[in-house]
């Protein structure tokens, strides 16, 4: 798919596809296009190039969208509904959601339902749009961001409900700019610079992709000394011992205990998600 | 503390999930449910709209001009058809001018296309909407109206009152077409620019100079007015197909402007 606004390349040929019963994660910097993605498949609005298809069918209509539950970023519901009413209304459009009661049980909303959605805190807000985004029991689950602004209680709430629904067949997309979070539930990461997928594919291959670990260790031996070996990338030297990165750990883990036999506190560390993203979004967006 | 639940709908990937259409309809009341519910709550709306026009009433047919209105009976019959149509104006033309304007804005709209919410049915719920906001207005002027000297009979009150929550129709379409230009915070200003020439350039509280009938012959304020005194068998000017084709034409001409603005401004 492409999307343009004016000139700016929102999308630029992105080609992303769910599975069933798979958590996908989108990550990607602020304006990569990641809400643009959602946009396209929820049908509102229509790529430039290319198709969005939800279940095979367009997403303009509606019998696909009635297994498709949405949280998006921005969205001022009726402030003068109480939740529980929320809760019902959206219930209303399908065809086999859970009762109201249950949505409210299951997000952990229940102390909110007679409260007035407007007198309600933003994490308290996002629970609420989280409990409507699941009251359909939808095969597919769109979240823009869902655990923005939530308190670690709720976001392990909400991240114990997507584990749930995976389990139950349910495919999520879900964007985030928690890496934590991606890392923690995702079967698939999809990374997105500039409109473009730069990378996708499963957690640890993305970690793989940046081949880099590290190896940490308190050592008697000279950071030039070190820095000279083959398959060693970078040497820093700072209170907590000397740190290697390096994309063969083996080989150097053996010469240094070869070479220094009082070698302590030796650790060795594949590259984060984190460092595997920010090398991957350095890389592509210049 | 997991409730046994099924969280996802495991029958079939692929297979598009039939909506009976009774649960189709359903959603259409829910949602009509809500949208009046969400407006009775809001003061902003609920409180001028419901009782401005029973208010303004008591307060030039008993109080102000009790006096006069007692000794002049089609006096007593316009002063309450002129506060009626004004309180059949306003549910319709804010009501839709000002939510559509702020749903559009506030990305309410666009969550609810991105649902499943049957394509119609948050228009239809502002219809109904404004619909139950007359028929509230109605009910306070016709509690009224004894104290305003109306000689009218229950079945002529009936009349009126049903040709004017049919009348809400026009004014909402005014609001919608409205609201899917303008945004939240210029609705207001925009809705009052119609509304308050509306009032008084329709004929409907005040005679209209002869240089100023041709707006009240394109103002559905003017037309609803004289339908309502046909509905009645009070004499009225002009045709009864005339008013009921200009109610019809303005309903369906700004609807649909309005539909083709919202389309093309997703």
């Amino acid at each position: 798919m492409t999307k343009r606004f004016g000139s700016v390349v929102a999308l630029d040929e992105l080609d992303l596809d769910v599975r069933r019963g798979e958590l996908l994660a989108v990550l990607g910097p602020n304006g990569a296009g990641k809400t643009t993605a959602i946009s396209l498949l929820l049908g509102l609005q229509q790529p430039d190039s290319g198709s969005a298809r939800l279940f095979g069918q367009s997403p303009n209509q509606i019998a696909p969208r009635r297994q498709v539950g949405v949280m998006m970023q921005e969205a001022a519901l009726a402030p003068e509904l109480r939740v529980r009413e929320q809760i019902d209304l959206v219930a209303s459009y399908y065809p086999d959601p859970l009762t109201p009661d249950d949505a409210l049980a299951i997000t952990g909303t229940t102390p909110l339902k007679k409260r007035p959605y407007g007198k309600l805190s933003t994490g308290q807000k996002r629970q609420v749009q989280f409990a409507l985004a699941v009251v359909g029991r939808p095969k597919l689950l769109f979240l823009d961001e869902p655990t923005v602004g939530l308190d670690i209680q709720s976001r392990e709430m909400v991240w114990a409900n997507l584990r749930r629904l995976v389990a139950d067949g349910c495919s999520i997309v879900l964007t985030t700019h928690y890496l934590e979070e991606a890392e923690a539930l995702a079967d698939r990461v999809a990374v997105l610079a500039k409109g473009r997928l730069i990378a996708s594919g499963t957690v640890s291959e993305m970690r793989a992709l940046v081949v880099r670990k590290r190896i940490t260790c308190r050592t008697t031996l000279a950071s030039e000394q070190v820095a000279a070996w083959p398959d060693v990338q970078t040497v820093t030297r700072d209170q907590h011992g000397l740190h290697i990165t390096a994309s063969n750990t083996e080989n150097v883990v053996r010469r240094l205990l070869a070479a220094d036999d009082d070698l302590q506190d030796l650790e060795v560390q594949r590259a984060g998600l984190a460092e595997a993203f920010t090398e991957l979004t350095q890389e592509n967006v210049k | 503390m997991n409730p046994p639940v099924a969280l996802a709908e495991n029958s079939g990937w692929a297979n598009a999930t039939a909506m009976p259409l009774s649960r189709v309809l359903r959603a259409y009341a829910v949602e009509a449910k809500y949208e009046s519910l969400r407006m009775l709550r809001a003061p902003g709306f609920a409180v001028p709209f419901l009782l401005l026009p029973v208010a303004l009433y008591l307060l030039f047919a008993v109080l102000l001009f009790g006096a006069q209105i007692g000794k002049d009976p089609k006096g007593a019959l316009y002063t309450f058809m002129g506060f009626s149509i004004l309180g059949v104006m306003g549910p319709g033309m804010f009501g839709f001018g000002v939510t559509v304007a702020m749903e559009r804005e506030q990305g309410l709209l666009k969550l609810k296309r991105a649902l499943p919410m049957p394509a119609a049915a948050s228009l239809v719920a502002k219809m109904l909407m404004s619909m139950l906001f007359v028929a509230i207005v109605m009910a306070t002027m016709v509690a009224a109206a004894p104290l305003g000297h109306l000689q009218l009979s229950a079945g002529q009150l009936l009349s009126v009152s049903l040709v004017n929550i049919a009348g809400s129709l026009p004014f909402c379409a005014l609001g919608f077409f409205i609201g899917s230009l303008s945004s939240a915070k210029a609705a207001p200003a925009f809705v009052n620019l119609l509304y308050l020439p509306m009032i008084y350039l329709s004929a409907i509280l005040f005679p209209l100079p002869k240089s100023m009938y041709w707006f009240a012959a394109i103002s559905p304020a003017y037309h609803l007015d004289q339908l309502a005194f046909a509905s009645m068998g009070v004499a009225s000017d002009g045709a009864t197909a005339i008013h009921l084709l200009v109610l019809a034409g303005v309903t369906l001409a700004f609807t649909a402007l309005a539909l083709r603005r919202m389309a093309r401004v997703s």
